[in-house]
C-alpha cells in the first residue's frame, strides 16, 4: 500500500476526511474490497480503545512522585560513600594484614610468595577488567542503549 | 531552548530545575510506562527509574531539543529491559472503563472486553504495542508520535495500520 493511503485509512477512522478526500478513498474501497473489510474491522477495534483508558493513580500517589525519586538519588549516592569507605577500609586492613606476614619472621618463606603471586594475580585480573570496560564503553556505539 | 522546556533552567540543572521537569513529565512518563509494562507498581518504579538516568545523563542531552522526546528514549529502553526481566509474572489489571454506564450489565460486558483487550495488547509486538498506547491511550498526534519514534508521519500511520489490524485478528475471535 502507499502512503497516500495510510493516510487516507488514518483520516477515515479518525473522522477527519474531507468531501475530496472522502471521494478519493471510496474509489480506493471501490477498487479493494479486502481493504473496505480491513478498515471496518479496524473502525471496530478503535471503537472499543475508544471506551477504555488507563488506570489513573490516586492524588497521593503523584505527590509522593518526586519524592521518590529525589529519595533514590540521595540513596545512591550514599551507596557510593558506603562503597569508597569499605574500599578503602578494606584495602588498609589487606595491606597492614600482609604487611605482618611478610614481616613475620616465623611465617614460611613459601608461604609468603604465595601471598606475593596471589596478589600478582590479583592486581592482573583487576587490572584486565578495568581495561576491558573501559575499551568497552569508550568503543560501543550503541553504549546508550541498553541490551 | 525549546517551548517544552521552557520555566526550567537546562544550561546548569539544579535539583530543583530537575524536579519541575519531573514534575512536568510525570503524568505522561507514567502512563507510556504503564502501557507498555502493565501494571502500576512496574511503571511508577520504571518512570521514576528512567529519571534518575536522564538526571545522571543530562550532560548528554541536547539543551536545544524536547527534553521529553529524548526522556521517552530512555524510558523505552528501561521498560524494554524491565520487559524482559518480568516475563510470566503476573500482571495486575492496568486499563478502565472511560465513563461508567447506568446499565450494569453493559459495564460487566465492557470489563470482559479490558480483560480481553489486556491480553490481546500483552501478545502484541513492543513496537506495535507503543504506537497503539501512544495514539489510542496517550492520544499523542502524528507529528508527535513521529518525533517520539524517530520516524516519518507516513510510517507512524502505516505502523498504527498494521498494528490495529494485529490487535483486530487477536480481539476478533472473542470480541467483536
Amino acid at each position: 500500500m502507499i502512503e497516500r493511503t495510510f493516510c487516507l485509512i488514518e483520516k477515515y477512522i479518525e473522522g477527519d476526511l474531507t468531501q475530496k478526500e472522502l471521494v478519493e478513498f471510496e474509489e480506493i474501497l471501490l477498487k479493494s474490497p479486502e481493504l473496505k473489510k480491513e478498515i471496518e474491522e479496524q473502525k471496530r477495534v478503535k471503537e472499543v480503545l475508544s471506551k477504555m483508558k488507563l488506570k489513573n493513580p490516586s492524588k497521593e500517589v503523584w505527590d509522593g512522585y518526586w519524592l521518590g525519586i529525589y529519595n533514590r538519588l540521595e540513596r545512591g549516592l550514599a551507596w557510593i560513600a558506603i562503597s569508597l569507605g569499605l574500599l578503602v577500609i578494606f584495602g588498609y586492613s589487606s595491606y597492614e594484614a600482609v604487611q605482618s606476614i611478610i614481616n613475620d619472621t616465623h611465617t614460611p618463606q613459601f608461604v609468603k610468595i604465595s601471598f606475593g603471586v596471589f596478589f600478582f594475580g590479583l592486581l592482573v585480573l583487576i587490572w584486565s577488567l578495568l581495561r576491558e570496560k573501559f575499551k568497552t564503553s569508550k568503543n560501543d556505539k550503541y553504549k546508550e542503549i541498553q541490551r | 531552548m525549546n517551548d517544552f522546556n521552557k520555566n526550567v533552567n537546562l544550561s546548569n540543572l539544579q535539583k530543583s530545575d530537575f524536579e519541575r521537569l519531573v514534575k512536568m513529565n510525570m503524568k505522561k512518563a507514567y502512563y507510556i510506562a504503564l502501557g507498555f509494562l502493565g501494571s502500576h507498581d512496574l511503571a511508577m518504579d520504571a518512570s521514576q527509574e528512567a529519571f534518575i538516568k536522564a538526571y545522571k545523563n543530562f550532560k548528554k542531552f541536547d539543551k536545544n531539543k524536547n527534553f521529553f522526546t529524548w526522556y521517552y528514549k530512555i524510558l523505552k529502553n528501561h521498560c524494554l529491559n524491565v520487559i524482559r526481566s518480568i516475563k510470566n509474572k503476573k500482571e495486575d489489571s492496568y486499563i478502565e472503563i472511560k465513563t461508567d454506564s447506568e446499565n450494569p450489565l453493559y459495564n460487566i460486558e465492557l470489563k470482559e472486553q479490558i480483560k480481553l483487550l489486556e491480553n490481546a495488547l500483552k501478545k502484541l509486538s513492543f513496537e506495535k504495542r507503543e504506537i497503539i498506547i501512544l495514539k489510542e491511550f496517550e492520544y499523542k498526534s502524528y507529528n508527535e508520535i513521529s518525533e517520539l519514534l524517530d520516524i516519518p508521519v507516513g510510517s507512524v500511520m502505516s505502523r498504527l495500520f498494521y498494528a490495529r489490524k494485529e490487535l483486530g485478528k487477536i480481539l476478533k475471535k472473542e470480541l467483536l
